[in-house]
């Protein structure tokens, strides 16, 4: 047996030894000579006081204020203490009833004993102030200080969001959050929460047996200040969603306008709307409730999460994977037999035939269904099926059937046919261009988002790319190391040349003597757009309506959706070249459109 | 050499038990629920065996763990060599499964959750591996000062110390360098020791100084020894080449901290270094256990008196920071017994180790002291500042099911091979 290194047994042994020495040196200074750990016998029990930092304040792009702070006053409890208390007293003074105060103070007991929790949040500042004087009678609670939303407008709801008290569920898996913390709960408030939140501060107070605050535990050695939440400018122009929001009194719909060179969103407008100071402090339950209630919806956002048939507002997209695969030219012309066509009917009167730029014009269905005929059927592909997954895969290029935004909360993915689904619906080669010719016209399975509508817009105005839209402008950095999204520039997968036909249609949607939108051009604003009318199930045509201007150099792109009101030119036009007269111009001359629309109930 | 064979009637499987290990044993598992209890007691939870509650839980583990603890005496020793590496085989590849099937606990993927227990193989990773060192080193032709014998052995506690750090549970993967005490014992050079203080110094005076003001001063004692050693060619090569390793070293330790360690490791460093005041993320958990600690006096304060743990929002009141109710409730009497009986522990391991005639047994042995050893400085020294925070557990006493039975298997496994150290040859 070999046993060679028996001696260095010492040295390990010693070497524990001494740590055991080094550690019981350690401990006598803390726990003996260092008194400063200790608590004197007045001073039994320490306060662990919760220093909540304000939360960022937002603007909007021009650095308008939009949402502020205000104090609140919110009574705590540690159960551990709350003893021989006037119950009846103390219920009278903050105005609540015995059975509150029992499933109040049960509530806090199962949360915990030695912590504190919120008794009853947001007590006025009356009876904060009335409570001060008389809490010495009630040992185990004390008046914590927290800050609640306000709003200098009651616009841009759905885009700021809301916030409420933490889930238990979120609490467990995020260590920051304690009970009774608030969180941003949807909208911007959620999306940039760990920015707006700031860092809370804890301030360690030491309490005598009679509930007072007899100072700070250690000189403060041990208190953190809360650090305030960092500012975020948002990318929305505020007065321009007022005015969006303005127009769409009375109408279900969405309006979503982008700054096409950055990607930028300048409004996004769902209709019905709320004031979002409803949201906020006691009352929010309540009115939650009440509009979860109401058949309009006014909590849904729709420019994010509803979805609609583009309609005609499609039929450029359409053109253009058939220009990607060249089998059209924007010189290519197909002739149009009007209400006798087939298989679609082309419900505008116009000459025949036409080629790209008149097609867009006019909207022709007979133009675009025979594109779509001769991309889908063409011998470039081995079957449908393969050009038909073509179609899709450069659909999902131009931000189609996934979210396209960059930081938006809750978007939806809208859709976008693949072949699959088609072969199981009619069978492996059992179907052709014919089966599916509604997509031509921009029907059919195709659903799409309004913001997915307006990045549309912005693709044309950009002739091909895009930035994710996205609701962050710049944000005022209180503490560092907070990461902020990046938005990077996007291209579809059709080249930037097969562009320009398609912008020069689309502007003669406006400036054509048959263009869909010629009533509402504006003589010094070049704009361009396309309208839609999009059949649906649940009752009249959507108005559809997507534009950019001016043409060249645009600085706007903007969809408008207005729910079962009829033709894209009656309403969503109107509304589009409004925004767009609104943001060029500041002010409306063209004051009976503005009246026309205002005044109009849609429901 | 000497002929003898015990010839002893065995009257009892558990004679030879060594009794003041078992105690010890005993005696820091039930302080432990005691200690839990306290952790997390709350005036309006009664029952002692409410199994929503980590007592609760805890005392289910317990049985467990005695119950493993006496079948590992009733098997035949003969067990735990012939299948070191087959164990050793399957925590490995548990490892793996956890990686893929596991779910994540605070950050680290390296749970299996069964019904409402979870199990963490990293646990009886330390267990398989020290078998299969024991294995692996008692081998006639082993020789732990060759490079074969090295790598064999380093390759050993890699594997499983990389796989456990890729559940990014590195408190967990540094166990396995608690080995190098046992494979020290087996003849690694003392210099590599040396050699790891010095890396020790270099990188925190770096952290504290600065690459630069610790390049000029490595460069000042490199001159300075230069001019007092006998200046032949070889002395200067060698000072030269240390002057350049330790400056190489110096920057890898800059660009490592900067680069490679995430967020909450740096600051834990930084606050321990005292260039860094993070009362709200690792310096409040650290201020916080000593607040409890430091109030608990000579005396403690008494069962279930505390306060300090409670309030705090230390997270781990009773797996890795279960020192302050200690600290806390029984005080510095309370505490220096705790540390003794570790101490008492240890040097009986080492003791025992010795004794044993199987180089399979001393090298278990010695396995078993290293890992206890390791836990009981990381921990307690967490606890009071003199370490980094590394959450691992404190053995025997911490809340946790996979901790506890791993380091009773651990230690019975060793005690079961004391027992019949004198039936060998």
């Amino acid at each position: 047996m070999r046993k060679p290194y028996t001696d260095r047994k010492y040295i390990i042994i010693g070497f524990v030894i001494a740590v055991g020495i080094i550690f019981i040196l350690k401990l006598f200074h803390i726990q003996i000579i260092d008194k400063s750990y200790k608590l004197s016998a007045d001073n039994n029990v320490l306060r662990y006081m919760t220093q909540y930092p304000a939360r960022g304040l937002i603007y909007d792009r021009n650095g308008k204020l939009m949402v502020y702070n205000e104090a609140a006053y919110d009574l705590m409890v540690v159960p551990r203490l709350v003893k021989n208390i006037d119950t009846v007293e103390f219920c009278n003074i903050i105005g609540i009833d015995r059975e509150t105060f029992i499933s109040n103070i049960s509530r806090a007991k199962k949360y915990s004993f030695f912590k504190p929790s919120v008794f009853e949040a947001q007590i006025s500042r009356e009876t904060y102030g009335f409570l001060e004087e008389k809490l010495f009678k009630y040992p185990g609670f004390f008046v914590q200080i927290r800050t609640l939303r306000k709003y200098t407008e009651p616009i841009a709801a759905h885009i700021l969001g809301y916030i409420g008290e933490v889930s238990n569920r979120v609490i467990e898996s995020n260590p920051y959050y304690k009970m009774g913390d608030y969180i941003g709960i949807s909208g911007i408030e959620k999306t940039y929460e760990e920015i707006l939140r700031g860092k809370k501060g804890v301030k360690i107070m030491m309490v005598d047996v009679h509930n007072r605050e007899v100072g700070n535990y250690m000189e403060g050695k041990f208190d953190t200040l809360s650090e305030m939440g960092s500012d975020i400018y948002l990318t929305i122009d505020a007065e321009l969603q007022a005015y969006g929001e303005y127009l769409m009194k009375n109408k279900r719909g969405s309006i979503v306008a982008i700054e096409p060179a950055t990607g930028e969103i300048l409004a996004l407008v769902s209709s019905p709307t709320y004031d979002p100071g409803l949201m906020v402090g006691r009352t929010r339950t309540k009115n939650y409730f009440l509009m979860s209630k109401d058949s309009l919806k006014p909590l849904f956002n729709r420019a994010l999460m509803a979805t609609y048939p583009p309609g005609s507002t499609f039929k450029m997209a359409n053109a253009l994977v058939a220009l990607k695969y060249e089998t059209l030219t924007p010189q290519s012309r197909y002739g149009c037999s009007g209400k006798q066509s087939q298989p679609i009917r082309c419900t505008h009167s116009h000459e025949t035939p036409l080629a790209l730029r008149g097609a867009i014009e006019h909207s022709c269905n007979s133009y675009f269904w025979a594109t779509f005929r001769d991309l889908i059927g063409s011998s470039k592909f081995k079957n449908t099926a393969e050009a038909f997954q073509q179609w899709t895969e450069t659909m999902h290029s131009f931000g189609l059937g996934k979210p396209v935004g960059g930081d938006l909360f809750g978007e939806q993915s809208g859709k976008i046919p693949q072949s699959g689904e088609y072969n199981r619906i009619y069978g492996v080669n059992r179907w052709r261009a014919l089966t599916i010719r509604s997509l031509s016209i921009g029907q059919g399975e195709i659903l799409l988002t309004p913001v997915q509508l307006a990045n549309m817009a912005t693709i044309y105005a950009n002739r091909g790319s895009y930035y994710p839209p996205h609701l962050l402008r710049s944000v005022t950095q209180r503490s560092d190391s907070i990461a902020l999204p990046e938005f990077k520039k996007k291209y579809t997968s059709v080249n930037q040349n097969h562009f320009h036909d398609i912008v020069d249609g689309m502007h003669q949607v406006f400036s054509g003597s048959h263009g869909t939108a010629r009533w509402y051009r504006i003589d010094t604003i070049p704009m361009c757009g396309k309208t839609g009318t999009s059949e649906n199930p649940h009752g009249k045509d959507h108005s559809l309506f997507i534009a950019f201007a001016p043409m060249d150099n645009p600085k706007i792109a903007i969809a408008v959706v207005v729910e079962n009101s009829g033709f894209g030119a009656t309403w969503a036009v109107p509304i589009a070249t409004l925004m767009m007269e609104k943001y060029f111009n500041g002010e409306i001359v063209r004051k009976h459109i503005e009246e026309r629309m205002v005044n109009a109930i849609l429901y | 050499m000497r002929f003898f064979i015990d010839m002893r009637e065995r009257d009892s499987l558990f004679a030879g038990i060594d009794k003041i290990t078992v105690l010890i044993y005993l005696a820091l598992v039930l302080i432990g629920w005691i200690s839990i209890y306290a952790a997390v007691y709350q005036e309006d939870h009664s029952s002692i065996f409410d199994i929503s509650q980590n007592y609760g839980k805890q005392l289910i583990w317990i049985a467990i763990a005695l119950f493993l603890a006496v079948i590992v005496v009733l098997v035949d020793i003969r067990f735990f060599p012939a299948f070191s590496y087959l164990i050793y085989i399957v925590v490995i590849l548990l490892l793996i499964a956890v990686l893929f099937k596991g779910t994540v606990v605070a950050g680290s993927k390296s749970w299996f959750q069964i019904g409402g227990f979870a199990l963490q193989p990293a646990e009886l990773a330390k267990y398989a591996t020290c078998l299969a060192l024991a294995r692996a080193l008692s081998n006639d032709f082993f020789d732990m000062r060759t490079i074969k014998g090295k790598a064999i052995a380093f390759a050993i506690i890699g594997l499983p110390a990389i796989l456990v750090l890729l559940q990014n549970d590195t408190g967990s993967a540094l166990v396995f360098s608690s080995y190098l005490i046992a494979f020290y014992r087996e003849g690694l050079s003392g210099y590599l020791f040396i050699a790891g203080f010095a890396v020790i110094l270099l990188s925190v005076l770096t952290l504290l100084l600065g690459p630069a003001l610790m390049i000029i001063s490595v460069a000042v004692i490199a001159v300075v020894s230069i001019l007092f050693i006998k200046r032949n060619r070889t002395n200067i090569v060698k000072v030269i080449s240390i002057f350049l390793v330790a400056a190489a070293f110096i920057f890898t330790v800059e660009y490592s901290f900067e680069n490679i360690l995430q967020a909450h490791q740096k600051s834990r460093i930084n606050v321990l270094l005292g260039k860094e005041i993070d009362l709200k993320g690792a310096g409040y958990n650290l201020n916080q256990s000593k607040i409890a600690i430091g109030s608990g006096g000579l005396k403690g304060k008494g069962f279930l008196q505390g306060t300090q743990t409670k309030y705090s929002f230390v997270p781990e009141q009773s797996t890795d920071f279960i020192f302050c109710t200690i600290g806390e409730e029984w005080g510095f009497i309370g505490s220096v017994i705790v540390i003794a009986l570790y101490i008492i522990l240890i040097i009986r391991l080492i003791n025992m180790a010795e004794r044993q005639r199987s180089d399979f047994a001393r090298i278990y042995g010695y396995g078993v002291a290293s890992v206890v050893t390791f836990h009981f400085i990381i921990n307690i020294g967490m606890t009071i500042g003199l370490v980094p925070v590394i959450g691992i557990p404190l053995p025997f006493i911490s809340y946790g099911g996979s901790s506890l039975m791993a380091f009773t298997l651990l230690l019975f496994t060793f005690v079961k091979q004391d027992a019949h150290r004198l039936d060998l040859l």
